[in-house]
């Protein structure tokens, strides 16, 4: 039997570099992980329904614009009110340092900023995945 | 019933994705469930979706889920992507071109890895038609890239089988797989925005005159824009005239037939080989045979039949 873990790598927002989570993106494949890659210009709702269907452990979301706080906090919200309590939640990009542990209270569980290497992330995922 | 089947039936897309992934990692539970789900199925049409990286293959399944969810037609897609052989690990990208379909309930996308198992891909994609079929789906969608033999086996699964190109093709016949086009029930020529198409399709037409000269039935070549939702209704028209003609000449139940046929038969392989290739007391008599073979103490027939001897006894 063959477990791996599943990540869905998003963007929610309107900034349009999604250099950083592609780059993330291939270090999570490269460490043995499936990643599931949505792309840009993500609505809480698109992210949420797409990590139902592809049933992932983990949601990345990667974000630039400095609206991290709305949007990070609508994922979690969304998933709170689905009753979805398994799916570990990670953010990064430009993230002050103020807001980390609002962040981590409202369920995005790893925050990572610019310059975090990616086995760092990897390490993080292997030990917090709730399944 | 299984609880997680019950849900299922019902639609449940939670459910869905916890079975698919009981599935995908041949999860022992997996069995009974699909017991229970069998007898639901059948009701699916399937489109198989192969041909050339990048030709806009995720792009045509948008554009034709966005036309069959018109017609009120429920779709699954099953979207396959290569598994790194060196790390075990997948990009599976295809999910980009259809982020508009996330948030409809009658749309369900599942990205899945080849995962290189012996033929493990197969078996799985059997289980995961399967059950986007009991689930409701009219139409289920399978889309791989056509390269590997694994993909070739795969797309064999669908009702339809669409491979897609793109204008300056030459090359790009070299880059798939010959039974790639082999299995084309329906040519598309994509990207017809470029320059090329007529030679294309020119190209692709003197393959099919000498490929199929025995069939009542001329493979068509259609073109497509799939970026500019061009060339979609055509495509479904064909797709339709295809079904048609496979239920008018009692193709369709003789190719059931052959995808039960091929699906028991993967399922026997796949539990044979876990069984020698898993099993303690095996995995050692098979290094050592192996070892004997490599020191030229013992041939590999006699080999495979100590092995076998042991189950067939
Ligand atoms: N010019 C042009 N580009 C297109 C057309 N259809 C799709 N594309 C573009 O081609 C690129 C690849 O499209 P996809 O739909 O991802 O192709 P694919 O065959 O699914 O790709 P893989 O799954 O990676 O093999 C994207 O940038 C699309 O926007 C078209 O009709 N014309
Ligand atoms: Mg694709």
């Amino acid at each position: 039997m063959e477990r791996k873990i599943r990540v869905l790598v998003a963007k929610p927002g309107l900034d349009g570099h999604d250099r950083g989570a592609k780059i993330v993106a291939r270090a999570l494949r490269d460490a043995g992980m499936e990643v599931v890659y949505t792309g840009l210009h993500q609505t809480a709702e698109m992210i949420v329904e797409s990590a139902v269907q592809e049933d992932v452990d983990v949601i990345g979301l990667s974000l630039l614009s400095g609206a991290h706080m709305t949007l990070f906090l609508d994922v979690t919200q969304l998933l709170k009110k689905k009753g979805i309590e398994d799916v570990l939640v990670v953010g990064g990009g430009i993230i002050p340092e103020e807001d980390v542990p609002k962040l981590k209270k409202a369920g995005v569980t790893g925050v990572f900023g610019p310059g975090t290497h990616c086995e760092e992330i990897v390490e993080f995922i292997r030990k917090n995945v709730k399944r | 019933m299984n609880e997680i089947v019950a849900k299922v039936l019902k639609g449940d897309a939670r459910s869905i994705a916890r079975l698919i992934t009981l599935a995908e990692n041949n999860d022992p539970d997996v069995m009974s469930a699909m017991k229970d789900i069998h007898p639901h199925t059948g009701n699916a049409y399937v489109i198989g979706i192969t041909g050339v990286m990048g030709s806009g293959k995720s792009t045509l399944i948008y554009e034709l889920t966005r036309e069959y969810r018109q017609q009120g037609l429920k779709v699954g897609i099953i979207a396959i992507d290569p598994t790194s052989p060196f790390s075990g690990g997948a990009l599976l990208g295809d999910r980009v071109r259809m982020m508009e379909l996330a948030t409809d309930d009658g749309v369900f996308i599942r990205s899945m890895g080849t995962r290189g198992m012996l033929g493990g891909l197969t078996s799985a994609v059997y289980d995961v038609v399967e059950i986007l079929d009991a689930s409701g789906k009219d139409i289920v969608m399978v889309e791989t890239v056509g390269i590997g033999q694994a993909e070739v086996d795969v797309i064999k699964i669908a009702d339809t089988t669409l491979v897609v190109l793109v204008p300056g093709l030459g090359d790009s016949i070299q880059t798939i797989k010959a039974g790639v086009m082999e299995i084309a029930d329906i040519f598309v020529v994509n990207k017809a925005d470029r320059s090329g198409v007529e030679q294309t399709i020119a190209e692709i037409e003197s393959y099919i005159d000498i490929a199929n000269t025995d069939r009542d039935r001329k493979t068509p070549v259609l073109s497509t824009i799939a970026k500019e939702s061009k060339g979609i209704s055509e495509l479904i028209y064909e797709i339709d005239k295809h079904r048609e003609y496979l239920k008018k000449t009692k193709r369709f139940d003789a190719q059931r037939r052959k995808r039960y046929e091929a699906e028991l038969v993967e399922i026997i392989r796949k539990r044979l080989m876990d069984f020698i290739f898993d099993e303690p007391k095996f995995t050692g008599k098979v290094e050592s045979l192996i070892d004997q073979m490599s020191k030229k103490e013992v041939d590999p027939y006699t080999a495979a039949d100590e092995i076998l001897g042991k189950i067939l006894k």
